[in-house]
């Protein structure tokens, strides 16, 4: 689109992100953190195969505050990217469109994505 | 492509203050962009401290009284100043709203006015909406029927048919959902945007109409329908609370169950 010289008006530097757009924001990143994540675990799975001390070795890779960091962080993105494509299937029944439904479904999303990633790190410790 | 920064000619710069006369004791600061065409300078943002005890309850009252007391060559579009011709679109503290509904009350501290996001400026408050309208022609907003009229009257429709194009026709076209969808932002050479798409749903579910089909044809595209990606920007922000994503959601539903 040409704007015959024109200066373009300022978008997402000024503009208040409502809930929902930082939801969708949210989904791509997870999406996109997940995608990295599955090279991690088929490193994972590949070590295991390897045998004990290569599987061991990775282990202490893993078992740095870094490494703890990132799987946390993955953990929370598949719960994440899970609850809220759930959120999406509603949507694309045509439901769930009222801007308070919108909102609290966000909001629910959120919070469960957030509970999910806790218990699951706490099941596992 | 997503561009994030603004072009170099589009940055904004620091601008001028318009402090209020001496003895003015209920202030309230109104940041507003300018841009001049007739200058090479970049746009920038002015400061004007208006005196809120003799001015108008709403955001457009205010911006009237900073063009006639303050500063005239401030330039804005405005008209009906009741929410009905969508001239005074614009963002408003963050959203994009009219300037003629949003109260001064409900902004919190210094007002922040910008244009419609991510447009062609072409004066201050004023953008260049071409493509917007050319969007919105493009999805043949009027009535095409193959079947003639009944001689002796208009086509009626049942109260159930009508209600469905109701609230979508509701609609002002002020842009204030477009221009808040990042989709549109980056895409809005091949997106139609929720205004269009809106716009559309209105006549695909017009009993009176038989270009169903068509209509459903020309959305079927990655870009033109198929860019929404349920942001919500567009039914958060809609001055005339309706519901743009609802109309998109449920145009994609259409097209499913035509396969099947």
């Amino acid at each position: 689109m040409t704007n015959n010289g024109r200066p373009l008006s300022p978008h997402i530097s000024i503009y208040r992100w409502p809930i929902t757009m930082t939801m969708s924001i949210l989904h791509r990143a997870t999406g996109v953190a997940m995608s990295l994540g599955f090279v991690v675990l088929a490193g994972w799975l590949f070590d295991a195969a390897m045998g004990a001390e290569t599987y061991v070795a990775m282990l202490t890779y893993l078992d740095t505050m870094v490494g703890r960091l990132l799987l946390i962080g993955w953990s929370f993105a598949f719960f994440f990217h899970l609850c809220n494509g759930i959120r999406h299937f509603v949507w694309d029944s045509g439901r769930g469109f009222e801007k308070t439904t919108a909102n609290a479904s966000a909001w629910i999303v959120l919070l469960l994505a957030i509970v999910s990633t806790a218990l699951f790190w706490w099941a596992s410790s | 492509m997503a561009e994030f920064r603004l072009p170099k000619n589009s940055r904004i710069k620091k601008g001028k203050h318009f402090p209020a006369a001496a003895g003015v004791g209920n202030i309230r600061k109104y940041a507003v962009y300018r841009y001049d065409p007739s200058s090479d300078e970049n746009p920038r943002v002015d400061t004007y401290d208006v005196d809120m005890d003799n001015c108008g309850p709403m955001v457009l009252d205010a911006l009237i009284k900073i063009k006639n007391e303050i500063d005239p060559t401030l330039t804005f579009r405005r008209s009906c100043r009741e929410g009905i011709c969508g001239s005074c679109a614009m963002n408003i503290d963050g959203g994009n709203s009219l300037a003629c509904t949003r109260a001064n009350e409900e902004v919190k501290g210094e007002v922040k006015i910008y244009p419609l996001p991510h447009m062609p400026v072409v004066k201050d408050l004023v953008t260049d909406l071409t493509n917007f309208y050319a969007q919105y022609a493009s999805i043949k907003p009027w009535l095409q029927s193959r079947t003639p009229p009944p001689p002796d009257r208009e086509r009626l429709q049942s109260k159930d048919d009508q209600e469905l194009i109701n609230e979508p026709a509701a609609c002002i076209l002020c842009a204030c959902c477009s221009t808040s969808c990042p989709s549109y932002w980056w895409n809005s050479d091949r997106y139609l945007g929720p205004a269009a798409l809106l716009a559309s749903y209105r006549w695909l579910v017009d009993s009176r109409d038989d270009a169903t089909g068509e209509r459903l044809d020309e959305l079927e595209d990655p870009f033109r329908l198929y860019r929404c990606h349920t942001i919500m920007n567009c039914t958060q922000t809609c001055p005339k609370g309706l519901n743009p994503a609802q109309a998109i959601a449920e145009t994609k539903k259409m097209l499913v169950e035509r396969k099947y």
